[in-house]
């Protein structure tokens, strides 16, 4: 009993909830005729998907900056790295490779200003970082239409200038991660292997990161800024490279949920992504300034394993559509829960 | 003691935090009219004593007080501020508490206005009554006048020099109904040498028209001009309960610090074979700006291989010293370290020149709270000399956790750390095994000078003991100049080579730690200075 208060206490009641309410999907999804290899397969491939954009979280938590909800400031750098390579029109291994060196340098430009705007409102990060995310979508929707894009493929068909809404990857490097070494196990069921190594890859270079003398020092301005000053550290500087590490990763997380899904959203869609990745990793069990690769596993597997589950088998069941509800009560809930039980945490 | 009219009478009052023993068999009496002098080294249980007066929530949440207080001759147990008001008592802090963008009158009447009904509030209830600005000036004025000082009442309190503001922070208890007991907590610790005299009569203006008064303060000279009788507490006890009527300061200061200790004193240096010539480090004219511990112009020489004690009463600076060397505090001078000079405000550089520091804010600066024992100890050591890092590739430098928890569990061992494992929290560990955990940090970068703030402060007897052993030890085994800043004297007197006693912002003198407490003091108190020539000159 004791070790069970302890587990519940350990992963919190929340986590425990969704875990279950999770299980209890899949147990009830052959009865309303719904596949369980199926729903394994679109688990996965979304686990894939959003994975990296998730993982972008840690570097800024850790270092004290809070959650990044300015995380379209990365996702544009991915999308000006997806658009560019296609204007070289590079296919392949290639044109991913090109999307992802582009996108990395523009966001390393980002991430270094966002970063320095975010250690001038020390205390305020979450609020101005949510601010700075929604404002900048705005300045890149002009962007697109005004930037001189030439690439028939992305270039809007009816004037040949602005880019569309959707730019479709068919043609050049649509499921290039996915596809690598992929296993099928039937016709309902493909594991995107390569795009689960790539996530463990860049997993293993966070781990690694924060293995190192600068990744602890990091850390430690995240867990105590005063400590770090007296340690000689220089704190801003700190929060200045976790800023940029965390919008150089979700540059690549944006990529790789692009490659998957086969087209680049434009305009407002990365506005999409800030919340739900948030709330993935506090439901993993991160707090406002503790982050895990862990917890980012766990978040993005029951937070997509919900997103998921509920259309298909609640909408067999009860035959409305309630996957929308569902994903903003949990996603918002979640933030609300996790900042509140944060500042309990950190005094 | 007999049942006498006295207005306040305190019985055996004992309080303990826990199971540290604050205040001990508290017991004096204070007649109507009287002002009593408060007078104690820091944690010698004074604040706590006006706290159990003054009815605080601290008191009554931390599970009350023993013993009796008699108040007017009801025996009283407030459960809070307010009924101590209520019943007549009135406190001013050390720290204002004054609204700046007020007027003087309005600040004195604060939610005692007086008002003049009108048709509304007849209808609405008195809340609403208008405030009558004349009546409130004139009773401010009155209230002025009675402590005979000039002060236009119209004025906005943020235009107010300091001094003033203390009286009117005394007016505005007087000003309400019946006060009979003020308690003045330090009033004249931001008050110039004359404004402070004019506190003084103006307290005992106050005495004459039947105010009793609990004067806190540590100016000495102060305690015997304007008291009739005086308390000294020490360590939670009542030393002496005197009439001040011939007592000298020098008598104070020694009931003040003087303690029954034995002579079991560690064995020192032979200071005199220490060359004068070898001085370490040096600082000219230093001035740091430390909220509250700020210092104006030290000047100070530190020997090759001693420890050396900096003393003092709280707020006098001692420790904006370490701090402002560190350069975490902004500060201005210069310091020469090993004939050199050292940049200030740059804390890197002086942890790379060997200077470690362990901080007196232990939870706040000292210790990363939710990381385990080892990073703690070895995260200085590895951000500034790059040790417990393993290089790869010529370039990348990883944490070598494996020699951290070795060298962690060394510490843990040699410093008596109890823990689970060298991965707890420290978060979970006792205050002197924080503490102990600070001092390992300090110890795995191999200073060659140490600052050592409040080493024991908030931890029990036996690890004061095992902190001080293990200062003293290192200090021998590699001779480690050590610099321990501390507000207890014994323990100073018990550890340092020399001790230098820091009074408003400068260096007063530097005593060996044998000194007659007496002249420890007596230099605490500012009452003289020992100038470069090593004479006394007195101040007060």
């Amino acid at each position: 009993m004791v070790a069970i208060n302890r587990f519940i206490k350990d992963f919190g009641i929340a986590r425990i909830i969704i875990a279950i309410f999770l299980l209890s999907l899949f147990i009830v999804a052959p009865i309303f005729g719904v596949r369980v290899d199926q729903s394994i397969n679109d688990v996965i491939v979304r686990f894939g998907m959003n994975s990296i954009m998730v993982l972008s979280m840690v570097p800024m938590i850790q270092s004290g900056c809070g959650l990044n909800f300015g995380l379209p400031v990365g996702l544009i750098a991915g999308m000006l790295g997806a658009v560019i390579s296609l204007e070289f029109g590079a296919v392949g291994f290639a044109g991913i490779a090109i999307a992802f060196a582009v996108g990395i340098f523009f966001a390393a430009i980002f991430g270094f200003v966002y970063g320095m705007l975010l250690n001038r409102v020390k205390g305020d990060e979450m609020i101005i970082a949510t601010y700075v995310g929604f404002s900048f979508v705005f300045l890149m929707n002009i962007m697109w239409l005004v930037l001189p894009f030439k690439s028939p493929a992305s270039v809007q068909g009816f004037k040949g200038e602005g880019l569309r809404t959707t730019i479709s990857l068919d043609k050049f490097w649509i499921h290039q991660l996915n596809d690598f070494w992929k296993i099928k196990v039937n016709d309902y069921w493909t594991i995107p292997t390569g795009m689960l190594l790539f996530f463990a890859f860049m997993a293993v270079l966070v781990w690694l990161f924060f293995k190192t003398k600068t990744g602890t020092a990091i850390t430690a301005v995240g867990s105590n800024p005063d400590y770090a000053r007296a340690a000689g550290i220089s704190i801003n500087k700190m929060r200045i490279i976790s800023v940029m590490l965390s919008t150089m990763l979700a540059a690549v997380g944006m990529i790789v949920y692009e490659q998957s899904y086969g087209f680049i959203g434009m305009y407002n869609s990365p506005l999409a992504f800030a919340f739900p990745s948030v709330a993935a990793v506090l439901l993993g069990g991160a707090s406002v300034n503790k982050a895990t690769i862990l917890n980012v596993v766990i978040g993005i597997f029951l937070f997509q394993g919900i997103l998921t589950m509920t259309p298909s088998v609640i909408n067999s069941a009860i035959n409305i559509d309630v996957s929308e509800i569902i994903r903003i009560i949990v996603s918002n809930g979640m933030i609300v829960y996790a900042l509140t039980r944060g500042k309990k945490g950190g005094e | 003691m007999a049942a006498t009219d006295a207005l306040l009478r305190v019985e055996d009052v004992g309080k303990s935090y826990n199971e540290n023993i604050v205040l001990k068999d508290i017991s004096f009496s204070l007649e109507k009219g009287q002002i009593l002098g408060l007078v104690g080294e820091n944690g010698a249980g004074k604040s706590t004593l006006m706290n159990i007066l003054f009815g605080m929530n601290v008191i009554v949440e931390t599970g009350g007080y023993e013993g009796e207080i008699y108040f007017d001759g009801k025996k009283i147990n407030f459960k809070s501020p307010v009924d101590a008001l209520n019943a007549g008592i009135g406190m001013v802090h050390q720290e204002f508490s004054l609204i700046p963008g007020f007027t003087v009158a309005e600040n004195i009447l604060l939610n005692m206005e007086n008002t003049k009904s009108s048709i509304i509030s007849k209808i609405f209830g008195k809340k609403l009554e208008t405030i009558d600005q004349e009546k409130i000036k004139k009773n401010a004025k009155d209230a002025i006048d009675l402590l005979g000082v000039s002060l236009d009442t119209d004025t906005f309190v943020s235009e107010i020099p300091v001094g003033y503001k203390q009286f009117i922070e005394i007016a505005r208890e007087i000003k309400r109904d019946q006060v009979k007991l003020i308690i003045l907590d330090e009033p004249t610790a931001v008050l110039t040498e004359t404004e402070a005299d004019i506190l003084l009569a103006s307290m005992k203006r106050l005495a004459g028209l039947g105010v009793s008064i609990v004067f806190i303060s540590h100016r000495l000279r102060e305690i015997t001009m304007a008291c009739d009788k005086m308390v000294v507490l020490r360590d939670g006890n009542v030393v002496v309960e005197v009439p001040t009527e011939g007592v000298n300061v020098r008598q104070i200061a020694n009931w003040m610090v003087g303690r029954d200790i034995g002579n079991d004193k560690i064995e020192k240096h032979d200071i005199s074979e220490m060359d004068e010539k070898d001085i370490i480090f040096e600082t000219k004219n230093l001035w740091v700006d430390m909220p509250g511990e700020s210092i104006k112009d030290v000047s100070l020489k530190i020997r090759k291989g001693e420890i050396l004690g900096i003393g003092g009463l709280a707020g006098q600076g001692k420790l904006g010293f370490p701090n402002g060397v560190m350069g975490l505090f902004y500060s201005g001078g210069e310091i020469i370290f090993e004939n050199e000079p050292l940049t200030l405000n740059n804390t890197l550089e002086a942890l790379e020149r060997g200077i470690a520091f362990v901080s007196e804010d232990r939870r706040g600066v000292g210790l990363l709270l939710d990381e385990p024992i080892d990073w703690n100890i070895s995260f200085n050591a590895m951000q500034v000399q790059d040790k417990f890092l393993k290089t790869y590739l010529g370039f990348m430098k990883f944490r070598d956790d494996k020699l951290m928890r070795t060298v962690a569990n060394e510490y843990i061992d040699q410093l008596e750390i109890k823990c689970t494992s060298e991965k707890q929290l420290v978060r979970n560990l006792s205050g002197g095994n924080q503490q102990k955990v600070c001092l390992a940090k300090a110890f795995a970068m191999n200073p060659k000078l140490l600052f050592v703030s409040e080493p024991t402060r908030g931890i029990d007897v036996g690890a004061k003991q095992l902190v001080l052993d293990s200062l003293r030890k290192y200090n021998e085994e590699n001779g480690t100049t050590i610099v321990v800043i501390s507000s207890e004297l014994e323990e100073l007197r018990s550890i340092s080579d020399r001790i230098a006693i820091v009074c408003e912002g400068e260096i007063f003198g530097i005593l060996p730690p044998e000194t007659d407490i007496t002249e420890f003091g007596l230099l605490m108190s500012g009452e003289y200075k020992i100038n470069e020539e090593g004479e006394k000159v007195w101040l007060r």
